[in-house]
């Protein structure tokens, strides 16, 4: 519709209809995050200055061991959570699809937890991984005595006890999604497979599969940002412990604003987090695009 | 796995066949997966519950999987009403309250004004609103680390920060991207001509908004406001930062009940107040079923 046809009146309420959304996405979007590049070139401690450091504060924030371990510690998160999630979400939804008996049980079970938060997630692993009460000491009461699984108190474990606790509570998730796409996919390929002697595990790997491109992308994109977003669950569950071995780059930041009031520092870490955000995700979002756009051409 | 190479009678086996009574290798091996991944599931649900139930002397002999000799219901009073958080030995009730009288305005808040952007820069297309369109999109995958020191400014700024209404504000903020495109994906699908007709009726922008399309949203309006209120009660980091300590909501109260708490750790009462905590969204999920997953699918459209 032509905008000269629109009433005045109606330009005006429409203009006023998109004042939260105007103000939201200028103010809240746009300029904090210009502002927030603004402040990570600066020498800013506990208020906001209006000098210009140059790159000072990220050369310092590399040189920052904490955020250094940080990152790699979300780096090897990400490797656990988003391959334990597609993998373990995906076998849920295939083996759903097989027509059980039960099936909305299986999935009402798989997909609880993600009704959980993040803090009650982290606190009932904390529970599980207790050393001394919790399914260690309960497995060797059990009678298995050289049963170890004291993932929290290690150093060099702790990350995949906080992959698990995510793993258990997002998988449900990708179960849904993957299993809405496999009930898209037409049946006749398998009756077609089957009449020429392909098994099923075969017949998904090279056939079912491929076809879910835009499922797995859709899974991804919500595993990557609630990954970005990291910070509950490590809080709840080890508070960054032992030593430094669990911190993450979202709890980085937060103590630094909060606890340590060096806003600048942790204007230049939320800024290097957005530009990986986004250097990560728009080769995914350009995949999801065409896979979409071939998946509705083929229609 | 259970294919057999089938034979000539192949066509006709198909379509008499019924949904497969054969008891095979494979067939159990499917149930064995589904149900030992339940176990997975199900475990930490189960250890938390008998734990919440157990008196201190059960805790400590350390039998995780052991029903209680006898269930000790006293623990959630406690947890509820008399358990001490730092000084305060309040229970986590105030909590609760606290997240109700957010959750609700919240979610009611952030849904209307979702259900008004999708209807605006869907019907109503304006360079401006495909701009801002725009920068929704992206917005939807902005880190909220680089929003938290702008937005505590502002609200600072304003006078605001930590109260009330900082954190109602910055629950509509961040949930603006998703539910806006909630919407506009829903209303991109009606037929222009239902819009047009209206328009001919001579209804004017709020009319047509309020009689007519939002009425006619009602399964997104369900499925955005389990998605608010489910986010909105999990929410711990924005209640921390932004609420301020009358405020704090249950999610806040809870990890200070079970993580800062001096002395011997009592796990049976923090297992009763984390089972306290997700209630409500556990609840909600139960009983919303297939409206839940797809609030998840449509979620997870913008990420």
């Amino acid at each position: 519709m032509a905008r000269s046809a629109r009433p005045r009146r109606v330009n005006l309420a429409l203009h006023a209809a998109l004042l939260p959304l105007t103000i939201t996405a200028l103010l809240a979007y746009v300029g904090s995050v210009l502002w927030s590049i603004r402040i990570s070139l600066s020498s800013s401690k506990l208020f906001p200055r209006d000098d210009w450091v140059g790159l000072d504060q990220f050369q310092r924030l590399f040189e920052t061991e904490r955020w250094t371990v940080s990152l790699q510690n979300l780096g090897l998160l990400a490797v656990i959570y988003l391959v334990g999630v597609l993998v373990l979400g995906t076998l849920m939804a295939i083996f759903i699809d097989q027509q059980v008996k039960g099936e909305s049980w299986f999935r009402t079970i798989f997909l609880y937890p993600y009704a959980m938060s993040f803090v009650v997630t982290g606190l009932i692993w904390q529970w599980l991984f207790n050393p001394n009460l919790g399914l260690q000491h309960a497995f060797r009461a059990l009678g298995w005595e050289s049963f170890t699984l004291d993932w929290t108190v290690r150093q060099d474990m702790v990350m995949y006890a906080i992959g698990l606790a995510m793993i258990w509570q997002g998988s449900g998730t990708t179960m849904a999604i993957i299993l809405a796409a496999l009930r898209g996919v037409d049946e006749e390929q398998w009756k077609a497979a089957r009449l020429d002697g392909v098994s099923k595990p075969r017949y998904y790997r090279s056939v079912v599969l491929p076809q879910l491109g835009p499922a797995f992308a859709t899974a991804l994109t919500l595993l990557a940002v609630a990954l970005v977003r990291t910070f509950d669950v490590v809080i709840a569950m080890t508070s960054g412990g032992p030593g430094d071995a669990s911190e993450v780059p979202a709890k980085f930041i937060i103590d630094h604003l909060f606890g340590r009031n060096n806003i600048a520092l942790a204007s230049a870490a939320s800024v290097v987090m957005l530009a990986t955000v986004f250097t990560v995700l728009a080769p995914l979002l350009y995949w999801r695009a065409k896979a979409e756009a071939r998946a509705s051409a083929g229609h | 796995m259970s294919s057999t190479p089938i034979a000539s009678p192949a066509r006709r086996a198909e379509v008499v066949r019924p949904r497969r009574p054969l008891i095979t290798p494979a067939r159990i091996g499917v149930y064995a997966f589904l149900l030992s991944t339940s176990v997975f599931f199900l475990l930490p649900l189960y250890v938390m519950v008998v734990t919440s139930l157990k008196s201190a002397a059960e805790v400590r002999q350390a039998v995780m999987f052991a029903w209680p000799a006898s269930p000790q219901f006293g623990n959630w009073v406690e947890a509820w009403s008399t358990a001490c958080i730092a000084l305060a030995c309040e229970g986590i009730q105030g909590g609760f309250m606290n997240s109700v009288r957010l959750v609700v305005p919240a979610t009611l808040l952030s849904v209307f004004l979702g259900a008004l952007n999708g209807y605006a820069l869907s019907f109503w297309r304006s360079k401006w609103g495909d701009i801002l369109f725009g920068i929704m999109l992206l917005g939807a995958f902005v880190p909220f680390q680089v929003m938290i020191y702008p937005l505590v400014a502002w609200t600072r700024m304003g006078g605001f920060y930590n109260t009330y209404w900082a954190i109602l504000m910055v629950h509509c903020i961040f949930g603006m991207p998703v539910l806006t495109l909630l919407f506009r994906n829903y209303y991109v699908a009606v037929p222009n001509e239902l819009f047009k007709a209206a328009r001919i009726d001579g209804g004017g922008f709020w009319r047509i908004f309020f009689q007519l399309m939002l009425p006619m949203a009602t399964p997104m309006l369900i499925v955005a406001t389990i998605l608010q209120v489910t986010g909105i009660w999990n929410d711990y980091l924005f209640g921390l930062i932004f609420a301020g300590k009358d405020n704090y909501p249950m999610t806040v109260q809870l990890n200070n009940l079970v993580n800062t708490t001096f002395g011997e750790r009592r796990y049976h009462i923090d297992m009763a107040a984390t089972i306290l905590t997700s209630l409500v969204p556990l609840l909600v999920y139960f009983f919303s079923g297939r409206w839940f997953v797809r609030g998840i699918a449509a979620g997870a459209v913008k990420g």
